[in-house]
């Protein structure tokens, strides 16, 4: 039959994939030289902001399905956590980059682990009451450490001694991009991975997977783990980059917009969550001139597009994995 | 495994016969006021075929899902190899090497035929989150044994040509023989069938006879629920038979298709119904 015919295919795809993947890491990387204006380059850095956001709630939604309305709050653990430490005791950025990350992931871990069996809307409306329940503990200012509606401000630039001051839009943009490329390399290293592969199967038929060795409850909480300690990154870049943090950034309408991130990519899809988030975060800046009018089109385009792609404007493409072309290449496969 | 026998205070029926792999008793599920197992008692004797036969609501799938883990039993226990696997989730039965498949078909839908299969050796493997992340020698070197194991399973059902293919897009029959491959993917020691060869047409369900005796041969023993009659009596060693929750008759086929009991419960109003 034609089987010799489509593997070649499927290997084309993979090597356009790669230069394709080379590309845009190109363009990414001279974007700044080319353009001088800083407003374009702080609009990227909140690109990558959204895109870091966007890729750690796919792990969460579209990788294992778990409908999480909550993201942000997981955002502000991470931002109010670097905030509150760097300016209480001056602790440096980059320090503070992994233990954000830790807190946000233990937060996640305490609050979900009880609410982990529900399914689908159940989770939903559980995840948008922890997500509120953030951004009003942070605007009643517990203890006096989060400032209230205030917020926290006087963050400092990260920096490493004099060697590394990320002082600038042009830095940030290569200090937010720089993350976000790390964190694809991770997710797709993951994507064809037994434990990859065990989300997608919970996401697919909760039973089946049950059935075929999979502890469910186990690969659902480190999807959450996983996913806000990525969201505590992304918070704690954004509040060294802004030097504040207030509650309003962490809004329920921001949970939604990371929503449509990953719907508008599509469920799992990599490439998929920089469709998104560009949509997301380019849109409002191109429709400026129209700004009364820029949720009507958005709106009337998420619909359009729900008609059109339900699957997301770039699903996941499944077929040859990853692993084997590696395993090819090491000459070890008689496959 | 001895002292687990002897903590669970069964030594008697376990250490007898050596030759049970899995064994109920008593075991009783309840829904609401329905009794849907009322007291099974159940022996699958090591290497052989089994099947459980009974008209449709006799209770036989759940059977299945208490023994699976999917449903918690009522009353009874339930013993695999002589050790207590009563109240274990399903992931964990399944690490005690027992694998199933469902009537109706229940696969990773959306992934590859050949990443369904992967996905059952689950947990025959152990790489964590940051062998995998970093993509580590260890993970990698597993990574392929798995693939490994998941190709010849393909190959042994017969659709090593369709790997790649997403499993929604493969033909009826072809998904119940991934669904097998996909439980035979972690290395059962007891494979559990549930209706294998319903949908499937005569030939099919011929070459599902053939496949299951060829399988037989590995070190393995076969449990399945059944409604076709020609396969039962093609491959069953022992036949259990149920209706309405209780277990009415079992024995060989050939006894148990003679049963005045069993034709008046189940295969006389199957007959009638056919003609």
């Amino acid at each position: 039959m034609n089987i010799n015919n489509k593997t070649s295919q499927s290997a084309g795809i993979k090597i356009t994939n790669n230069w394709f993947a080379i590309l845009v890491s190109l363009l990414f990387l001279l974007f700044p030289l080319v353009i001088k204006n800083n407003y374009f380059i702080d609009v990227a850095f909140f690109f990558g902001i959204y895109t870091l956001l966007g890729l750690s709630l796919n792990i969460v939604l579209g990788e294992v399905g778990l409908f999480d309305l909550g993201h942000m709050g997981f955002a502000a653990i991470g931002a109010y956590t670097t905030a509150i430490l760097n300016t209480s005791f001056g602790i440096p950025i980059f320090v503070l980059l992994p233990i954000s990350a830790i807190a946000a992931a233990i937060f996640a871990y305490l609050v979900t682990s009880p609410i982990i069996h529900l399914r689908g809307d159940y989770l939903c409306i559980v995840t948008i009451g922890m997500g509120e329940i953030v951004r009003l503990t942070l605007i009643n200012n517990p203890f006096g450490i989060t400032g209230g509606p205030n917020g926290v401000f006087g963050i400092d630039f990260p920096s490493i001694g004099n060697l590394l001051i990320i002082d600038n839009s042009v830095k940030f943009y290569y200090f937010i991009w720089v993350a976000v490329g790390l964190t694809v390399l991770a997710l797709i290293h993951l994507q064809d991975s037994r434990i990859g592969r065990a989300w997608n199967c919970i996401r697919e038929d909760i039973i089946a997977a049950e059935a075929s060795g999979i502890d469910v409850r186990y690969y659902k909480l480190l999807a959450f783990v996983l996913g806000a300690a990525l969201a505590g990154v992304a918070g704690s870049i954004y509040a060294s980059k802004l030097m504040i943090v207030s509650p309003e950034s962490f809004s329920f309408m921001e949970s939604c917009m990371l929503f449509c991130i990953v719907l508008i990519g599509g469920m799992g899809s990599i490439p998929g969550i920089f469709i998104g988030a560009a949509a997301i975060s380019l849109f409002p800046e191109i429709f400026q001139t129209f700004a009364q009018y820029r949720m009507l089109i958005f709106g009337a385009a998420l619909v359009l597009m729900m008609m059109f792609r339900p699957g997301g404007v770039w699903p996941r493409k499944r077929g040859k994995l990853s692993t084997e072309s590696m395993l090819i290449k090491a000459g070890k496969s008689e496959i | 495994m001895k002292n687990q026998i002897e903590e669970n205070g069964n030594k008697t029926i376990s250490s007898i016969d050596r030759e049970i792999v899995l064994e109920t008793n008593k075991l009783t599920k309840r829904f609401g006021g329905l009794v849907a197992v009322n007291q099974i008692d159940l022996k699958v004797s090591k290497g052989k075929i089994s099947s459980i036969i009974g008209p449709n609501g006799a209770g036989k799938t759940t059977v299945f899902n208490v023994i699976t883990g999917i449903y918690q039993p009522d009353d009874g226990q339930y013993f695999f190899k002589g050790e207590k696997i009563s109240n274990l989730k399903p992931h964990q039965i399944l690490s005690k090497g027992i694998a199933r498949t469902f009537q109706n078909i229940r696969l990773f839908k959306g992934m590859t035929c050949l990443e369904n299969v992967m996905s059952g050796q689950h947990a025959r493997s152990k790489s964590g989150i940051w062998p995998s992340i970093f993509r580590l020698p260890s993970q990698t070197l597993e990574e392929k044994k798995i693939q490994e194991i998941a190709e010849r399973r393909l190959k042994q059902v017969g659709l090593s040509d369709h790997k790649y293919e997403l499993a929604k897009n493969i033909a009826y029959g072809s998904q119940r023989m991934l669904e097998i491959a996909r439980a035979l993917a972690s290395n059962p020691d007891l494979l559990i069938l549930d209706e294998p060869s319903s949908g499937l047409n005569d030939k099919e369900s011929e070459d599902l006879v053939n496949f299951l005796n060829e399988l037989i041969k590995e070190d393995l023993t076969i449990l399945l629920i059944e409604h076709d009659m020609n396969v039962v009596m093609g491959i069953s060693d022992w036949v259990t038979v149920m209706d309405e929750g209780k277990k009415i008759a079992e024995g060989k086929p050939e006894e148990v298709y003679s049963n005045p009991i069993v034709i008046e419960a189940y295969l006389g109003k199957e007959e009638e119904e056919e003609n």
